[in-house]
């Protein structure tokens, strides 16, 4: 705080830190304690708030865990995330390492705009250009049928491919950043180091370039992980009668049953359930917070 | 054990730019071999196509005998040591010095054996299961030494390893070094902007300008009879003088100056009526009270004195202004002139040496 007062004076540094910390109360604060005391109270009609049976209750989660179909939701959501975050990685890595260390530097400009380019465009209507692609009549089923390599169009859009392709897409930029940014920070001469005593290309991504960039492919699993996790859009739009996204109920709670006290349960559930998920998982492969955080 | 390596006319363009320009040289089985230039003349470029992270554009890289086009840094007989070391930081120490045996596929009790023998040899006990932070700018110096002598090379390439260090660390190191290469045999080529480094540890040493060999030899004989005026001024101090070649009898040539008419050797690529200059080093340089028939003389007043310890650098101005150098042994019995004094400053014909410009290449060799 002196640091700043002494960099930015005493004025800038007071609008600064009002700033930031009205961000920090009445943008995510604020709310999430108001959801959180409504998932503890039961949603009632008006003559009877603040009568007898208006209580603190833990009945709101019970309802989740009574529920085996939201319970397989929540499962499916989880498992889907986790398979479209394994895609990001795999397809962002080669990237990654090859806008890193392989092209030369204005080649790497030119390549990010491009991939830069499509996140202008707003995630619903990127779902829809998807939802579009994907559809029976769509340019895919067309162009495998043109091309002769499927006789009929395949009805892509169930299941959950389509969420999982869609949600790739939407989010795999997030993927690429954090693991660019890695391997850039690795000293070129290390993998020249590695190769020259004889290592193999597989062998020294192994030991040198994928240990330096663990921290960077930590935080953006757990990115993309999250973001999928508590996706709206791309499901409520490639998602079909039978695949449904934990969220997708979550809103059903809130905006179709206008029940805001279950809603805000399941809402703190996924929160919390997906936190111990990725703690779990950043313990079993021996990744530390602060490492994330760099 | 060791091999040898043949550069054959070897040139690296890097676009329109050519940063090694037809160098031919053979560098010994065993040998400690420098490479000698400024910032930039192409030394690493060298390096690197020994080592095989580029082919050269022309000529051709040969490796006891065998074309090594095309084989990549990992297939290749070879060591290098990086310029920043490169050590690994997220490995010990211990697995840093086995990278090699472990890519090998080396059994973990073999190579962790293998690492306490390595350590040994650079003098660095106990340190197996340090992390490379916790060691000094020598210390790791060490461990690179010792993981590149790990995979066994029959070549080990240095791209300046000590420019890093502190002056008395970097001597304690060339002396450890050389001793190193002794003990183990392997063909050695170091690359150094240091003349004192080149001279005091290589067998042989290859001066370079601007990605042009210009000339190899053995220490002595480079700094005792540089070929060219680059080589001379580059290793080594000179004091220079500008003239036109009179004539020439016996390889002795007389040499027209605006000082005077001074007798030399003369150099290669020099001859009878061609401008060019004479170099003569300042401890061939000594300073009397009379001019020396025999001698090359030129009338001087001393105007500087600086006293290094062991010599004494005397710094005198001719008549037109220009100063000059003469170093002369420390002894108290014989003192150097005192300031504004006026002398002779006298060198020998045999120790001075009219010499050409530096080799740009254009002409071949
Ligand atoms: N990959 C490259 N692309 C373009 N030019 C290069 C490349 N590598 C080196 N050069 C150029 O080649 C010349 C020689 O470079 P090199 O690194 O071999 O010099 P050096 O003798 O090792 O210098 P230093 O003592 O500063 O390390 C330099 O002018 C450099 O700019
Ligand atoms: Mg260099």
């Amino acid at each position: 705080m002196q640091e700043l007062i002494r960099r930015y004076g005493i004025s800038l540094s007071v609008i600064m830190a009002a700033m930031t910390a009205f961000w920090l109360l009445a943008l995510v604060v604020i709310p999430n304690l108001v959801l959180f005391k409504f998932s503890f109270r039961l949603y009632l009609p008006v003559d009877q708030l603040g009568g007898p049976n208006d209580v603190y209750t833990l009945k709101n989660y019970i309802t989740f865990f009574d529920s085996p179909i939201h319970i397989n939701v929540f499962f499916a959501t989880i498992m889907y995330s986790s398979i479209v975050t394994i895609i990001c990685l795999i397809v962002t890595y080669p990237i990654a390492y090859m806008l890193a260390k392989v092209l030369k530097p204005t080649d790497t400009a030119t390549f990010f705009l491009v991939l830069l380019i499509p996140l202008w465009v707003s995630e619903i209507l990127r779902s829809f250009a998807w939802f579009i692609i994907l559809s029976a009549q769509g340019p895919l089923n067309a162009f495998l049928v043109g091309i002769g390599l499927i006789e009929k169009p395949i009805r892509w859009i169930t299941g959950f491919q389509a969420v999982v392709v869609g949600l790739v897409y939407a989010y795999i930029l997030f993927m690429l950043l954090p693991i660019y940014n890695a391997i850039q920070a690795l000293d070129t001469n290390q993998i020249e180091a590695s190769q020259d005593l004889g290592a193999s290309t597989w062998r020294t991504h192994w030991r040198v370039v994928i240990p330096h960039s663990k921290p960077g492919i930590a935080s953006g699993c757990v990115m993309v992980f999250m973001l999928c996790a508590g996706s709206v859009v791309v499901p409520s739009t490639l998602a079909s009668t039978n695949s449904r996204w934990f969220t997708e109920i979550i809103q059903q709670w809130m905006f179709e049953g206008l029940d805001w006290n279950v809603g805000s349960a399941y809402a703190f559930l996924l929160l919390v359930l997906c936190i111990v998920f990725v703690s779990l998982v950043m313990r079993v492969l021996n990744v530390r917070l602060v490492d994330i955080a760099k | 054990m060791s091999e040898d390596v043949h550069l054959s006319q070897i040139s690296m363009d890097f676009g329109s730019f050519r940063a090694v320009n037809n160098v031919e040289v053979t560098i010994k089985p065993g040998e400690f071999f420098s490479f000698l230039g400024p910032s930039g003349c192409g030394k690493t470029t060298i390096l690197r196509l020994i080592s095989g992270f580029m082919d050269p554009t022309e000529g051709a890289i040969k490796i006891g005998g065998k074309d090594m086009r095309g084989i990549r840094p990992n297939a290749r007989p070879t060591a290098l040591i990086f310029q920043n070391l490169a050590l690994f930081p997220l490995m010990p120490i211990w697995e840093n010095i086995t990278f090699g045996l472990e890519v090998r596929g080396v059994p973990k009790a073999i190579r962790r054996a293998k690492a306490e023998e390595l350590l040994q040899l650079v003098d660095l006990h106990d340190s197996a299961d340090k992390r490379v932070s916790q060691l000094s700018g020598g210390q790791k110096q060490r461990v690179a030494i010792a993981r590149a002598l790990a995979v066994e090379p029959k070549v080990m390439l240095l791209d300046e390893p000590l420019s890093a260090l502190d002056l008395k660390l970097r001597q304690h190191m060339r002396a450890e070094l050389r001793a190193i290469q002794k003990r183990t045999g392997v063909t050695f080529i170091y690359i150094t902007h240091d003349q004192g480094e080149a001279l005091a540890m290589s067998d042989r040493v290859g001066v370079m300008s601007q990605g042009v060999l210009q000339q190899v030899a053995t220490p002595q004989e480079i700094y005792n009879n540089p070929t060219n005026g680059f080589v001379a001024s580059f290793v080594g101090e000179n004091n220079v003088f500008t003239g036109r070649v009179k004539s020439v009898s016996d390889g002795i040539a007389v040499f027209d100056t605006p000082k005077g008419n001074f007798s030399a050797k003369l150099g290669q690529n020099v001859s009878v009526g061609d401008t060019s200059k004479l170099y003569v080093r300042p401890e061939f340089c000594t300073l009397h009270r009379e001019a020396d028939a025999k001698a090359n003389s030129i009338a001087v007043e001393v105007s500087e004195i600086a006293f290094e310890g062991n010599f004494v650098n005397v710094f005198v101005k001719d008549h037109s202004g220009d100063t000059h150098m003469v170093q002369v042994q420390n002894d108290p019995a014989v003192p150097p002139p005192a300031l504004q004094t006026s002398c002779q400053m006298v060198f020998n014909p045999a120790s001075c040496m009219i010499l050409a410009e530096a080799n740009t290449g254009h002409s071949g060799h």
